[in-house]
């Protein structure tokens, strides 16, 4: 018992820095030291609550025992203390109660609920208003985000700047990153009040980032909102924090935090790419089958991989496999009308680009040992 | 009515004809609690040693960075068994064998209420239990389907992509649900209609108090888990969406039901050791349980809260404000029940004549362990602070810190302190004293270092971690393996207490301190008690004449 003490107040004395981190990182967000203050306060009455027990029931242990001849009191539990604590004990209880749960309110009230208005917004609320948003998109097991704000104009259409933000493939399990690197990184600006928008295309994640302050799930079908403003440039690191299948274990979260000049530069370079791969994708260029197969794995796994499976084997009965499905091995046009138009639950595609559909159709008619025609971006465009 | 309780005991060695049924029949088809309890309490320890082993392997993983032992699916599975099996098949098990042996003998009366029933809710563990195992192994023969990666909580939709397996562990629940649910009437009416008449329910043993609070909790709860693994067993194969977004479903829909059963659920696993520590304190204390009134008032009011606070589990799936402080407050709350026990507890240990036999030495400890279990309870309602802790091992480690002493310590307790009146024997207490000790350290050591690991970032319920975390990983797996060896001395004593080789033999009062009706019986307790109804005072001892 007195060990568990000493140990807290270890906890205690090396609450900011220490070698092995005892305790939350040092935040970086104005809400993350709210938390972090609302934790410091709360640990604090719960080790001075622990003490006075133990010194308590220590002293009992010393004084009251049979060895040392002690007669036991009998009628200790009628005397005016025994008749009344009932009331004495619950009551001062409640009064901490009230303490902590007043104090823990008080900072809930500061951050629970998200702005609902963007700040260049001419009626925006100046105090609780945000610069941008970022969708955190979870899926089995990579993070994707979208910029809904940034991003380009083509053909009439507006493309939102996307990251997709992959665990790397590292072995050494006794290097200082393992577990903790991403191909790419989110990169956001400090001091910007950031909204985040949390949803999920597969099974339940949730999004944490310690430095930040908090978690929050990542549902499908649902989008929660969190807001955050990072006011330390630098990359922090966190990881999926809801059970989410196998690779539960590596689903890296990186954050880079920059100057807002470095940002706009980081967005400019974002939107450059972004155009030249919609040029590319719209240009009247012959694709190989080899060039659709590539690209349709990628959009597969992004767009259609949460109920077909990432295996093409579905998912229970609303979800039919693709593998050695006649619509798959059938003729083509059928297969283009159901991804363009939908079907029962299956939503329509229209959406994506032709060369898209036909990657992601040629892919589904020719994975998983399925073999049947390739389906070009011209075929899409005449069956639109 | 006048017949003593020694002529009982005197009454029954000499009819032969009262006694069991010889070989299996008499446990097969045994209607006696006393068989019944037995059966119960080796089939708790058979699932400890499996949910033991099982904890073994998810430490040994996470000795060291990297994956070594174990894949993460295999991993994921058998952390989900872990929990499954130590609470199913360990702990509600041995409460319930604890219950049947105990609360016949304590309210004076000749057996369980319904005893044909009492046999069916036993007999439907083994079946559940090996239901649980193939759950387990079937994903390793072809065409199984994959394993359950899913943890005990079964959140879907991943739940509802894992092979058959998870099919089997639905059935699982709805068998263990049956046998608690049919257990926990026979319990009620027991109570209710067997007590010896001048038995009131004021001057009614506490253990027994806690287990009516728990069977009426098991009978409210249990039917919401039956009803939430159903939806999910039609939304795998009759094509139900009551979970599938893409269907118009709720995800967190599953979670609220799963919640509403699983919060009240932990005070079902923690109030009947509750009554054993307020058996076993006054009796080594050598004086009467401090504020008996207040301890049934206290155990009510935690099973009322209890069941209105379940989403403090869920506090990331971004509930209003107003929900979330609503939970947070009501949760917050369940410190004045608790507090008001546990200062029960020191207070009659305060001005007493202690003594420290190892049942005393455990109720000490779990005392002690508790409240600072309880305490990071507080730090996890805080709803603010718990958005870092939430699902990391600071989880891990203050739920360990409750349920270890407060549910496993104390039914250790508890047999040790009851052992003399089942076998005859006392247990020997050098031995009992190395448990003790090498468990309180153990424990300690294993859970003690995942406070620091979960503050710094480590969420659990993952099979590898970045490097940072490996020097607690290691303390913890070390220690870990001394709580997990410590109880082949658990298992030594108890089998060495039954043969009764090398221990002596016990009194019908085995502990001078101990009160109540169960020590009125012979020791080892004659087949048959309580044939005639015991008259009892106010103080629920014998009325003497």
């Amino acid at each position: 018992m007195k060990k568990l003490a000493t140990l807290l107040g270890l906890l205690l004395s090396f609450s900011s820095h220490a070698e092995y981190g005892l305790n939350f990182p040092d935040p970086v967000t104005d809400i993350g030291q709210e938390i972090y203050d609302v934790h410091m306060f709360t640990m604090w009455i719960a080790t001075v609550a622990l003490i006075i027990v133990f010194a308590i029931m220590l002293f009992a242990l010393i004084k009251f025992r049979k060895s040392k001849g002690y007669k036991a009191d009998q009628n200790f539990h009628k005397t005016w203390f025994g008749n009344w604590a009932w009331v004495l004990v619950p009551v001062m209880v409640l009064g901490v109660d009230f303490w902590i749960a007043g104090r823990a309110q008080s900072t809930l009230d500061k951050f629970w609920d998200a702005p609902k208005q963007n700040c260049a917004h001419e009626n925006a609320d100046a105090k609780h208003c945000f610069d941008m948003n970022i969708k955190v998109i979870g899926h089995q097991w990579w993070w994707e985000y979208e910029f809904p704000e940034h991003g380009v104009d083509f053909n009439g259409k507006f493309y939102p700047i996307k990251v997709e933000s992959r665990p790397l493939e590292e072995e050494d399990a006794s290097e200082g990153n393992y577990l903790r690197d991403v191909d790419n990184v989110l990169v956001i600006p400090v001091d910007t009040v950031i909204r985040y928008l949390n949803t999920s295309v597969d099974v339940l994640h949730a999004w944490w980032l310690p430095e930040f302050g908090f978690k929050r799930d990542a549902i499908p079908g649902y989008i929660l909102e969190t807001w955050a403003t990072v006011r330390k440039e630098g990359i922090f690191r966190g990881q999926c924090a809801e059970l989410c299948g196998t690779w539960h274990a590596k689903m890296p979260i990186v954050v880079k935090a920059v100057s807002k000049d470095e940002f706009k530069q980081w967005i400019e370079s974002e939107k450059a790419k972004l155009l030249a791969e919609l040029k590319d994708a719209n240009s009247n260029k012959d694709w190989s089958k080899d060039e659709l197969m590539v690209k349709g794995k990628k959009v597969y796994d992004t767009m259609c991989a949460g109920c077909h499976n990432v295996n093409g084997q579905g998912l229970g009965v609303a979800f039919p496999a693709l593998k050695g499905s006649p619509i798959a091995l059938g003729s083509a046009n059928q297969h283009i009308d159901i991804v363009l138009n939908g079907k029962k639950t299956m939503p329509g595609w229209k959406h994506l680009s032709d060369v898209d559909l036909s990657a992601v159709i040629t892919y589904e008619r020719n994975a998983w040992g399925n073999n049947a025609s390739v389906v070009k971006p011209a075929d899409i465009k005449s069956a639109r | 009515m006048t017949t003593t309780t020694m002529d009982i005991a005197h009454d029954n060695d000499h009819h032969d004809d009262h006694g069991p049924q010889k070989g299996w029949r008499r446990w097969v088809y045994s209607n006696n609690h006393k068989d019944i309890g037995s059966m119960y309490l080796i089939f708790s320890l058979v699932m400890l040693i499996l949910g033991g082993a099982s904890a073994m392997a998810i430490r040994a993983e996470l000795m060291y960075p990297g994956l070594q032992l174990l894949e993460p699916d295999l991993y994921n599975n058998i952390v989900t068994n872990h929990a499954l099996v130590m609470v199913f098949g360990a702990v509600m098990p041995a409460a319930a064998g604890l219950a049947n042996w105990m609360i016949p003998l304590m309210i004076g009366a000749p057996d369980m209420a319904l005893p044909r029933m009492n046999n069916l809710s036993f007999w439907l563990l083994p079946a559940a239990a090996i239901m649980l195992v193939l759950s387990f192994i079937v994903p390793f023969f072809p065409g199984g389907g994959s394993q359950i990666n899913t943890g005990w909580t079964l959140y879907p939709p991943l739940s509802l992509q894992v092979g058959m397996a998870m099919d089997f562990l639905i059935f699982t629940v709805h068998l263990l649900g049956v046998s608690s649910v049919l257990a926990s009437i026979n319990i009620i009416v027991t109570i209710f209609n067997m007590r010896a008449p001048s038995m009131t329910l004021w001057n009614m043993p506490i253990f027994v108090w806690t287990w009516l609070v728990t069977a009426f909790l098991l009978i409210l709860i249990l039917p919401v888990l039956a009803g939430g693994v159903t939806m999910l067993l039609f939304d795998r194969h009759l094509g139900t969406s009551f979970f599938d977004a893409a269907g118009g479903g709720d995800p967190v829909l599953f979670q609220h039901l799963f919640w509403f059963f699983g919060h009240p659920e932990v005070y079902v696993l923690l109030l009947p050791s509750i009554g054993v520590l307020s058996h076993i304190i006054p009796a080594f204390s050598y004086k009467p349980l401090f504020g008996r009134k207040s301890m049934i008032g206290a155990m009510i009011l935690l099973a009322s809260i209890g069941m209105v606070v379940w989403a403090h589990h869920q506090y990331t799936i971004g509930m209003s404000s107003a929900a979330v402080s609503y939970f947070m407050i009501g949760t917050i709350l369940i410190s004045i029940p608790v507090g008001l026990m546990k200062f029960n507890f020191i207070a009659t240990m305060w001005r007493a004549s202690m003594t420290f036999e190892a049942p005393m030495l455990f109720a000490i400890s779990i005392v002690a362990m508790f409240v600072f279990g309880g305490l990071t309870g507080v730090m996890l309602a805080i709803v603010p602070a718990d958005l870092q802790y939430q699902d990391t091992m600071f989880v891990v480690a203050h739920f360990h810190y409750v349920l270890m002493p407060g549910a496993v310590m104390a039914l250790f307790a508890g047999v040790l302190y009851w052992l003399p009146k089942w076998t005859g024997n006392m247990y020997n207490e050098k031995l009992a004293n190395w448990f003790f000790w090498t468990s309180l350290i153990g424990f300690n050591g294993t859970f003690f270092v995942q406070h620091f690991l979960g503050l710094a970032g480590m969420p659990r319920r993952i099979v590898d971690y970045p490097v940072q975390f490996t020097e607690f990983n290691f303390i913890s797996s070390v220690a870990a393996l001394i709580y997990g060896l410590s109880h082949i001395l658990f298992l030594y004593l108890v089998i060495q207490t039954i043969r009764g080789k090398g221990t002596t033999k016990a009194k019908s009062r085995s502990w001078k301190g101990a009160k109540g009706l169960e020590w009125e019986v012979a020791s080892p307790a004659p087949f048959h008690t309580w044939d005639s109804a015991p008259t009892v005072d106010a103080e629920g001892e014998i009325k003497q004449k």
